[in-house]
Parts: structure tokens; sequence; C-alpha cells
């Protein structure tokens, strides 16, 4: 968002009081406290030895030495490391396919007056007000045979009505002078999307592909739906398993046995898998995060 | 041709004028507009397969509401239709009754103490003089959105289990500790507190955004008619958040069966169902987990539809105020 005033007070404002400043500051500080502080024990208990988490007796607050003995033996483990690879093709496949699915579907319904507009705008929009229920789809996804397969992680929330109105909205913005003289010239609509419609449109393409791929790696309910067999489990089940219901991994389906055999520091490696599953929106998030006002507005305002 | 359609995306919501153009023929043939809009067509179709796999035929496949649905001997086109059965069952079951009655008061309970939370937020970001300090506050807000449930519910047993780290740090004082994670009278409060853990900040980006539309030369008038910060709140800030605020509770209200379903799956078992059970939650069990399809697939289109109701409601009282609506035009 644009605003005149980047620092400093503007010339009519007055500072506040001192009490209010203070009060502010304070409040700032928890709030930032509040969603920091979690991260950081978990990610320094993560690092821990058994030594320290037993003497500790719990959460690792301040730490006496780093080791990495937690994630080595994690990534020792097929069962974890078969999770995150199975959550990242999940995450890589699906965003692909949905973004790709939804930019092809919001270019042709950013064009009022084309064939067939209205009809599928329609089908899109009815899937803001009425959710078909769990039953249904999951039947559905049954009778196609998507069970235990990972495309049933993937198809059944590969489009989403929001993110394609947002897309939409944000194409219909484009200058159309500029797709017209791309249209004299003999481009296709192919060529329009791909040379000129798209390139504009990189942070808010950005920023859906975003939500999809969070979407996709946190996506746990499905995975409890449609898969039974633990080898294609994806992370955020072993989490729920694991860290949530402390349920031992199933480690003799895997034939496997990671944590059998040595006293493992369950909770430094319980908080190990915690920052795993946290890591990759950590990452992509910093690239992203100034795109989200748009984005978002934009989806906001227009849709 | 399509090039007049694009100048039109501002007056699309009246029918009829779709193929006008300034200069050219009103109206082109059905094989014209194919031949010129085929890649379009092209374009949607993946959108349209998948929409019509995982929502037009799931739409369709709630007819198993109406049946005494047996997977293995029939299916949807062989098990008998017994009509308004399941339906009447539900409404005499406890157990739903329940799953309705701790829904309706955790959206009461949210609206109270979860939605003025963002707000606050916002006018607190906002208030922030310094940009820098205020994107870098914004940023970390936002980020446990894009946290899973799993991983929320996972980090507040951290925080606040029996084992987790108050509770530590409680015994270390001498304390008892309390082990809030399984305590199902502040049940509520603690949905309540991981909702806004998660959301809060996230929330506020639209009223930032609505803030940011405030025509700054209201301040400085009213500054100069003499209002110091909180009159200027009171009369300026506050009724230019008015549209958002009221947009955003209307959509809230039309939500109201949604309190968020992995939320309370995850916790359904610490908890017990008697707090926990929502909508969601009671669809799961009922239909998935005893078999009972056809029971638990009335119970979710009777969720859908109420919902539905609620939206078309929402959207109805949001035009008579005045108020922008959700969809009434795109």
């Amino acid at each position: 968002m644009s605003r005149k005033k980047v620092s400093g007070l503007a010339p009519w404002e007055e500072p506040g009081s001192l009490a209010g400043r203070v009060g502010k500051g304070g409040a700032l500080a928890l709030i930032v406290l509040a969603v920091l502080l979690p991260l950081y024990t978990i990610v320094l208990t993560s690092l821990s030895s058994a030594e320290t988490v037993n003497r500790v007796g719990g959460l690792v607050l301040v730490p006496d030495g780093i080791t990495l003995d937690a994630y080595r033996q994690i990534f020792s483990d097929s069962v974890v490391s078969r999770a995150v690879l199975v959550s990242t093709g999940v995450t890589v496949v699906g965003t692909a396919v949905s973004l790709a699915v939804s930019v092809l579907g919001a270019y042709a319904l950013s064009r009022p007056g084309s064939l067939f507009h209205r009809p599928i705008l329609f089908c899109v929009l009815l899937m803001f007000v009425f959710f078909p229920g769990l039953i249904p789809t999951y039947l559905m996804v049954a009778s196609l045979g998507l069970k235990d397969t990972y495309w049933s992680l993937i198809l059944p929330s590969a489009v989403s009505a929001f993110n394609i109105v947002v897309l939409r909205a944000f194409f219909m913005n484009i200058p159309h002078e500029l797709l017209d003289s791309a249209r004299i010239d003999g481009a296709g609509e192919f060529r329009i999307l791909w040379r000129i419609v798209l390139p504009l449109s990189k942070a808010v393409t950005a920023v859906i592909g975003l939500f999809y791929a969070v979407g996709y790696w946190n996506a746990w309910f499905n995975a409890t739906l449609f898969i039974d067999d633990t080898r294609k489990w994806p992370l955020a089940l072993i989490l729920r398993q694991y860290v949530v219901d402390s349920n031992p991994l199933p480690t003799a389906t895997v034939g496997v046995s990671g944590f059998g055999h040595v006293a493992p520091p369950t909770l430094a490696i319980k908080m190990a898998i915690v920052a795993i599953a946290v890591l990759p929106a950590l990452l992509i998030y910093p690239f992203v995060q100034r795109h989200f006002t748009k984005g978002v507005i934009i989806g906001a305002i227009k849709g | 041709m399509s090039a007049d359609a694009d100048t039109r995306s501002v007056t699309e919501a009246r029918p009829g004028t779709a193929q006008a153009g300034p200069a050219v023929a009103r109206r082109s043939a059905f094989g014209d507009r194919l031949r010129r809009d085929w890649p379009l067509l092209v374009m949607a179709t993946p959108m349209l397969v998948l929409v019509t796999g995982f929502w037009w035929i799931p739409a369709l496949g709630n007819v198993i509401a109406f049946q005494d649905y047996n997977p293995f001997t029939g299916g949807i086109l062989g098990s008998p239709i017994i009509g308004f059965t399941n339906f009447a069952q539900l409404f005499g079951d406890p157990q739903f009754i329940r799953a309705v009655v701790n829904t309706l008061g955790i959206t009461a309970f949210q609206l109270v103490f979860y939605f003025p939370v963002p707000i606050a937020l916002a006018l607190l970001l906002n208030s922030v003089v310094s940009g820098r300090l205020r994107a870098l506050v914004q940023g970390i807000v936002y980020l446990p959105h894009f946290f899973s449930w799993v991983l929320v519910v996972a980090i507040f047993q951290q925080m606040f289990g029996g084992a987790g780290l108050i509770a530590q740090i409680l015994r270390d004082h001498g304390h008892s500790g309390i082990d809030w994670m399984t305590n199902s009278d502040t049940f509520i409060l603690l949905v309540t507190a991981e909702t806004v853990w998660k959301d809060a900040g996230w929330g506020t980006i639209v009223f930032l955004a609505a803030l940011s539309t405030i025509d700054p030369n209201l301040y400085e008038a009213a500054a100069v008619d003499g209002a110091r910060r909180w009159r200027r709140m009171w009369h300026i800030t506050l009724p230019g958040l008015r549209p958002v605020i009221v947009l955003l509770l209307i959509l809230r209200l039309g939500d109201a069966l949604n309190v968020g379903f992995e939320q309370f799956m995850l916790q359904r078992s610490a908890v017990g169902s008697k707090v926990s059970e929502v909508f969601d939650t009671f669809v799961y069990w009922s239909g998935l987990r005893t078999g009972d399809l056809g029971y638990g697939a009335a119970a979710g289109l009777f969720k859908g539809l109420v919902g539905l109701v609620l939206i078309l409601a929402a959207n109805r009282v949001a035009h008579a105020l005045g108020e922008r609506g959700v969809y009434s035009r795109s």
C-alpha cells in the first residue's frame, strides 16, 4: 500500500503522551513476542541434546550447546524423511497444477462477452456459496479410484474459487489497449497470456502460488480421509500422530527401527519435526510477503 | 470484437450489451463467436473438469442423504429412497443438537472475542509512526496464518499443555501446573486463543488497506478544528473503517456454521466430544466413522443449505445497508 508519510509526524500531528508511547511500544513488543517466542523455543529445543532437554524437563529457553542429533535421527529414519518427500512432491506438483488451471481459467473468465462467459463464471461463483459436503466428496474420490494415491491429496482441492476470482480481478485491470495491440500483431490468446498478461501479474501470481503451496504443505485432513497406507503419509499426518497425539510412529510397517534402539530425546525429535514443518513457510515467506497487500486487497475489493 | 468486450469490463453487469461494438455489427453468430473464443474455452476446460468432478458431481451426490445408502449392495443408483427419514432422525439426535449448539456458541463467542482483535491490531499498527517498524511488525504478525492447524495445536500444546512451557515454569516456582489443552471447561477460550494467534495478524490486512484510503486532509482539517488524537480516531478513522467492518461482520454471520474443521478434529480426543463436537466433526464421525454415509450426508447437506441461505441473506442485508455486498457483481 502506498502512504505518503513514511516516517515522522505530519505537521498537524502532535506526539503522543509518554505513557501512550510506552504503552504502545509495550503492546507491540508483547505481540511480536507472542508470535516469536514459541518458534524460538521449538527451534532451540530441537537443537538441544537429550541431556539438556532432560535436565530442563521440557522446552529449552536458554541453550547450552547446539547439536543436530535430532535432525540426524529424523533423516536417518525413513518414516519422517519419506513424509517430507511426500509433502514436498505433493506441494510442488499440486501448486503447479493449481496455478496452471487457475491462471488459464481466470484469464478465460477475465474476458466478458466471450462465449459461455456467464455460465462458466456462474460455475465458479457457486463454489463460494455452497460446499457439497464431506461425504459426497469422499465417495467421489473413492469411486474415481484415487484413494491411497497422491492425486487424492491434490485434485479435490486443486481449484479455489477465491484464488481464481483474485487472479481474474487482476487480469481485468490490465489495460486492454495492450492486449489489442498484441492481437493486431497477430498474437493468439495463449501467447497474449504468456507474454503480456503473466509478466504483468507476477506479484499476484506469486501470492496465489504461495497460498496454494501453503495449502498443500499444510493439508492434513485430506490425507486422513484418503490415505490409509502409512508409507504415503505426508508430514502433516506424522505431525498429528506423533507430535499432537503422541502416538508412536508406524516404524514397523516401514521396516525401519529408527526410533527403536537408542533412547531418543523424544521431545527434541518432536520439536525437530515441528521445525521442519514450519521451515518452508519461513523460507518462501520473505520473498512474497511484500506482495500480500496488493494481492489480497484486489481480491477483497474487486471480488 | 474481443477488444470491444474488454472495454466493457466496467459495464459487464448489464446484460444484452455483450456484443454491441461501436462501429461493428450488433450481433455475431454463434459460429463467429466460437471461432473467436475457442482458445478461451480451451483455457477454461481444465478448471471446468475439476469443478465438475469435485463440485457438481459431489453436489448431486447429496441424493444419498435421501437414501438408505449402502455402498456394497446398491451404491447411489441401487439404494432405496427413504425420503426425509435421515433428516427426521437427525433432528432427534442429541449428539447433533449438541453439535449445532456448540457451533453457534463458538461462533457467538468468537464474534465478541475474536472479531474486534484484528481491528484493534490494525489501529495499533496504523498508529506506529515509523514505516520500517510497522512493516517489520506486520511481517511478523502475518506469519502464523501460514502455519497449519496441526502445527498451531502442536505449538499450543508445547506452550500450554501439561508438559508445556507454562506448566513447566509454574512447577519450577512451586505451583501445580494446569493442563489447558485437556480442560473441557476452558476449551472455548483455548480455541479462541488459537484462532487469535493464528489469524488476527492476517486479519489486519484488509483493515490496514481501508485505513490507507482515508484522506489525510480529513485529519488535518480535524486537527485545525482542534480535534486531538482520540477525537480524530473516533470521528475519522472509525467511520472510515465502517464499510469494511460491516462487510466482514455480515460475512462472518453468513459463515456462522463454519467454525473451522481441523482445529476441532485435532482436539476432539483431548477434551471430549461434549464441548468440541461441531457441525463438521459431526458429519465426519456420524458418516465416515460409523459408516452411515446417508445419515452423515444428510447432516452435511443440511449444513450446506443453511449456510447457503445465511450467505444469501447476509449479502442482502449488506445491500440493504448500502454496502457493496459480496456477490453483487463479478
